[in-house]
């Protein structure tokens, strides 16, 4: 401990000036042990009001079967795909931050990625309703598990995507979960020993009598360690089998070698964009601004234009290789995208994951918090609109023009949909009220090393020149929750 | 005769605490246990804990999970149920490497965690052993056994030199949560 610090020209990831290991568990914990403040009543009041329109929906849809949805003989997969890849490639950044970033030992990690690990799940969540809807029929979903069923050597076929899909979506919901509840362990433990009555009961059970002892925490980074580096794998192999689910295919517009990192990039952009939109308001209405600070926001949307830049490189590719590979039908539908009757969407995909996230080369762009919301929601948008092409545009006009068909969401379909959003927030806006949002242990690990106080010790102490304790001081204006005046007897 | 069970030096800073280690090692105090709000690296090595051994479990869960799908696979798709799909060979071995590799991790994931909760006893709802509420908030806990040390005087003298902030002779084992 004593030995490490970071270089000053680094930018500290925590700030404010006296922090305490004392005052990082009251901040974090003030939402939890607290009754919530107006701005959160109001979120799950909107939220819950969408998670009823969805569970009106779905019951609607389960009553009446999948007929209540726009689908029709051509579009046979339309919104409740687009919903579940959508949902599904969210989900991607939690565990990028809490497994990739871990591996590379990025500490600035440390202050989003619970937040980050609970999205995944809860989108996942909403993913896994999207498939059991359009089964049609739920109740028959074990039958897409390798188990014995009544009708004798009836067995899933392991050569389809659609059962790699079970899988790998299966798998990924529970290592994630296993990742995410051992993560929570210290912290539960934190409130447990900080609660009294029927709260302290129901956190005691939850936190599996952690102690914090050196041996149990030595055990759990291994274990930290190693659910990161299996992690890694399989959160990039998810989205490429999802990305098979069309690939494998001969539809003109799906069959193609690129889907995979393709998938993976956008999943990856759209999982930010979605941390992005969570965090920006969690930070303000929690109070966490010295924990989630601007190099957070900032690293994030370095995030998103690298992996909008790589989507964009993507859509180029499919262009040229649709030109490349002579295949007329191939051509026609990426001519489509732009010139058919869903030009719309395409220029949407388009605009906002190529042109909008361009912005973000701009500092002052990536610094500005209310630009850099308003551009996360942007990239989602847009990455809904890119499942909606890939899907629905390549399937409305394939190889027979007789078969050639519009699709119109249907209210089901559009209830489904913005249901699933409220569905969400409210899992988010619940998590946020009853766990800790931020990793305490792990913000705890960092104070001595990488906070803004640890950086004026050094000052302080005299082991820094003149030069670099002025370009200290310069960096100060760049961090949104500190005042250079705070720091005049540096 | 004292009824102290533990003697418990509560630390404010971590490095203190690793001072505080080197000061009752040196003086042959023998520590039972650390507890801390978050993990010190380095301490381990300090207290002779070691080396977890959770990575070969994770290799054992992952290698039975990998061959647990395979041969389900195999069993379902060669022997109870080959099917002829224009021909194409009933065990077809790239088409099962996706499912290969996802269970491969589910097996690590759970066989390993599971461990780890069995090697360290925890479990949903058992009764927590805390030597001090605050040494999962902001205290350093060094915890010395009692029992047969030298005059209890000393032990606390020595861990408020190394900078001990408060020092506790606690005549339970736990603080209780029944």
């Amino acid at each position: 401990m004593a030995s490490h610090s970071e270089s000053i020209i680094r930018e500290p990831l925590i700030t404010g000036k006296d922090i305490t290991y004392a005052q990082i568990t009251n901040d974090v914990l003030r939402p939890v042990e607290n009754m919530p403040g107006k701005a959160w009543w109001i979120g799950f009041s909107v939220a819950s009001l969408g998670a009823c329109l969805w569970v009106v929906a779905i019951s609607y849809t389960f009553w009446n079967g999948i007929g209540a949805w726009g689908l029709n003989k051509t579009v046979g997969w339309a919104w409740d795909i687009t919903g579940f890849v959508w949902w599904v490639g969210i989900g991607h950044a939690g565990t990028l931050i809490s497994a990739i970033l871990l591996l590379f030992r990025q500490n600035w990690r440390n202050s989003i990625n619970r937040s980050a690990e609970a999205m995944t799940i809860f989108a996942v969540i909403c993913a896994a309703t999207y498939i059991l809807a359009h089964m049609g029929r739920p109740w028959m979903a074990l039958f897409s598990l390798p188990i014995p069923n009544q009708y004798g050597s009836l067995w899933v076929n392991f050569n389809s995507p659609l059962i790699w899909d079970v899988f790998a979506i299966s798998t990924y919901f529970s290592v994630s979960l296993v990742f995410w509840y051992t993560g929570l362990l210290p912290d539960l433990a934190t409130i447990r020993d900080r609660a009294t009555g029927v709260r302290r009961k129901i956190y005691s059970v939850l936190s599996f009598g952690w102690t914090g002892s050196v041996k149990t925490w030595q055990r759990f980074e291994t274990v930290c360690l190693i659910l990161a580096g299996i992690s890694t794998p399989l959160v990039l192999s998810v989205h490429t089998i999802v990305s098979m689910d069309f690939a494998t295919s001969l539809e003109p517009g799906w069959h193609t070698t690129i889907f995979p990192p393709y998938f993976v990039a956008g999943a990856i952009f759209s999982g930010f964009a979605m941390v992005q939109t969570l965090l920006l308001v969690t930070r303000k209405v929690l109070g966490l601004e010295n924990y989630i600070t601007m190099f957070h926001i900032e690293a994030m949307n370095k995030i998103i234009l690298l992996t909008g830049s790589i989507v964009g490189v993507a859509y180029l590719t499919e262009f040229f290789i649709a030109y490349y590979s002579g295949g007329e039908y191939e051509q026609y539908t990426f001519l489509n995208r732009f010139i058919g009757p869903y030009w719309w969407a395409g220029c949407m995909m388009y605009g906002c994951n190529v042109l909008m996230t361009q912005l973000m080369w701009f500092k002052k762009i990536r610094t500005n918090i209310p630009i850099s919301w308003v551009l996360s929601i942007v990239v989602n948008i847009g990455m809904w609109f890119e499942r909606f092409v890939i899907i629905v545009v390549s399937l409305h006009r394939d190889f027979v023009p007789s078969s050639w068909a519009m699709f119109y969401p249907t209210w089901v379909d559009v209830s489904v949909f913005i249901g699933s959003i409220g569905l969400f927030f409210t899992m988010f806006l619940l998590f946020i009220r009853v766990l800790p949002s931020i990793a305490m242990a792990e913000v705890k690990l960092i104070l001595k090393s990488s906070s803004e106080q640890a950086k004026l010790k050094l000052i302080r102490d005299g082991h820094l020149d003149k030069e670099q304790v002025d370009y200290y001081k310069e960096t100060l204006t760049t961090f949104d929750s500190v005042d250079i005046t705070d720091y005049q007897k540096v | 005769m004292s009824s102290t069970k533990y003697i418990l030096g509560l630390f404010a800073d971590p490095d203190e605490l690793m001072h505080g280690i080197d000061t009752l090692q040196k003086n042959s105090v023998p520590i039972y246990d650390v507890f801390t709000p978050m993990p010190i690296h380095g301490i381990e090595k300090k207290l002779g804990i070691k080396d977890s051994r959770l990575g070969y479990a994770a290799f054992m869960f992952g290698c039975l999970g990998g061959t647990t799908i395979f041969s389900m696979a195999y069993f379902m798709l060669v022997h109870d149920w080959p099917m002829n799909i224009g021909g194409k060979p009933a065990f077809a071995v790239p088409d099962l490497i996706p499912i290969t590799f996802e269970w491969t991790v589910l097996f690590t994931a759970f066989g390993m965690t599971l461990t780890f909760f069995y090697a360290t006893h925890l479990f949903p709802g058992r009764t927590p052993r805390v030597m001090d509420y605050r040494a999962t908030d902001d205290r350093f806990v060094i915890a010395i056994d009692a029992k047969g040390n030298i005059p209890h005087d000393d032990i606390t003298n020595l861990l408020k030199e190394a900078g001990a902030v408060e020092v506790k002779h606690n005549d339970r084992k736990y603080v209780s949560y029944e």
